[in-house]
């Protein structure tokens, strides 16, 4: 009797165990928490919903759009930044080139100036010179003309004084003709 | 207990309760479940509610042009999301983005905590899901009949397809048109059911050493595999999100264009 009664026991318990383990096998099939998981569901979307829709959502887009503008915009100013960049390279070539067609013009003027100045003083040096040996020539054909009047005066003075010393009278005339004869051969 | 213990087969010490963490429970007391109570189901989703404002309203709050990590989290999200609902539903489809948005946020962080040791996941409980997939489903075709009228019906009616195939076509493009919302719900609690089961299966190995000497083999190979399945599951509970946000584009496309 007591035997039977520990096994009807038994197997009660164990179908009490299987029936226990049947309900809780599958949690999600126990369809007593439906409306709780459901209704809270519905409170979780709504209240993500609102919170996305209504604050969110619509706060992210505004910071999208202005770093988009941000970068937009300092694209342009760095692109026109680059443009001036561009500008001011080419000015600075042009400036450059034009300095240097100045300078090479300013150099050939220059140079033209110092050349006429020392043609001009060269021309003024040249006359000079000529001018100076003119006057050398007319003083040495002087000089010449000096020293050959010199050489008759002192042949006739010493002729005369010969013929004097000779013992004879020295006419004048004769010695004259005499030297002249003589310097004349 | 021990009537408990003997089903689930292990007499020796290992305790084998993969489905106890999905057991919806109330977080005060100990009593009935009522629509209204306050369970684990109410705590997880408001903690994914909080997250959720944690990181797109309070992330954002600063509007800075060059974004703080958790602002740029939240508009990486927003991005990646925003040019998923274009690229799918088309240009019109934007208007709808802030309800797929939901989806997406929602599903992604109930995946997420749900991957905290001892927490609940909600979007494990073919409840949860199919509410969002019927949900969205009875949404998307309102919007369909309200938008196209009688000729959102041609999303059946295959007038590229051969006029005798055309009924056939038409029986099967039904069939599998009311098929979606349970592919789509169904896929999401399974996914997430499975991996976090087979994950505790795991760990029910894991203190076997404690009892056995093969345990020097078993616990070291169980943890081993806990860590990569944890790391395969952190991928599914992005990729789930992923897979449901994407095919809810899919079924808002067909609600607005049902030509194509």
């Amino acid at each position: 009797m007591t035997t039977t009664n520990t096994t009807t026991e038994a197997v009660a318990d164990a179908a009490h165990g299987a029936a226990e383990a049947g309900s809780g096998g599958m949690p999600q099939l126990d369809f007593s928490t439906f409306p709780n998981q459901i209704f809270w569901l519905v409170v979780s979307l709504l209240v993500i919903y609102f919170v996305l829709s209504r604050v969110a959502l619509p706060r992210i887009a505004g910071t999208l759009a202005e770093r988009k503008g941000t970068i937009t915009n300092d694209l342009a100013a760095a692109e026109e930044l680059k443009q001036k960049a561009v500008a001011a390279e080419k000015a600075y070539n042009d400036a450059l080139v034009q300095a240097r067609a100045e300078a090479g013009k300013i150099v050939a003027q220059a140079r033209a100036d110092i050349q006429a100045d020392l043609n001009v003083a060269t021309a003024k040096a040249d006359a000079e010179i000529a001018a100076k040996a003119a006057e050398s020539e007319k003083k040495i054909a002087e000089i010449r003309a000096g020293a050959m009047e010199a050489v008759s005066a002192v042949a006739r003075d010493t002729a005369a004084e010969l013929v004097s010393v000779l013992g004879g009278k020295a006419d004048p005339a004769a010695v004259e003709a005499a030297v002249t004869a003589a310097l004349k051969g | 207990m021990a009537g408990e213990a003997e089903a689930h087969g292990e007499g020796a010490g290992l305790a084998f309760h993969p489905l106890d963490q999905f057991k919806v429970t109330p977080l005060f007391g100990d009593g009935p479940i009522e629509w209204y109570t306050i369970t684990n189901v109410t705590l997880w989703m408001a903690l994914a509610v909080l997250a959720i404002i944690l990181v797109f309203a309070v992330g954002s709050k600063g509007r800075a042009v060059v974004p703080t990590r958790i602002q740029s989290v939240g508009e990486m999200a927003y991005g990646f999301v925003y040019k998923m609902v274009e690229d799918v539903a088309g240009h019109d489809g934007a208007k709808f983005f802030p309800l797929i948005m939901t989806l997406f946020v929602f599903i992604l962080f109930a995946n997420m905590l749900g991957l905290l040791p001892g927490s609940f996941t909600p979007t494990s409980h073919i409840a949860v899901t199919a509410v969002l997939g019927f949900g969205f489903f009875i949404f998307v075709t309102v919007l369909g009949f309200a938008k196209n009228g009688v000729h959102f019906l041609g999303l059946f009616w295959m007038s590229d397809a051969p006029l005798i195939l055309r009924p056939i076509i038409a029986v099967i493009e039904v069939i599998s048109y009311f098929v979606r919302p349970v592919s789509h719900s169904i896929r999401l609690a399974g996914n997430i059911m499975a991996g976090h089961a087979v994950m505790k299966v795991f760990a029910a190995f894991a203190p076997l050493v404690l009892i056995s000497t093969i345990g020097v083999v078993v616990t070291p190979v169980s943890i081993l595999a806990i860590t990569a399945i944890y790391a395969l599951e952190v991928l599914v509970a992005f990729i789930q999100a992923y897979v449901f946000t994407i095919l809810a584009c899919v079924y808002l496309k067909d609600a607005l264009h049902p030509g194509h």
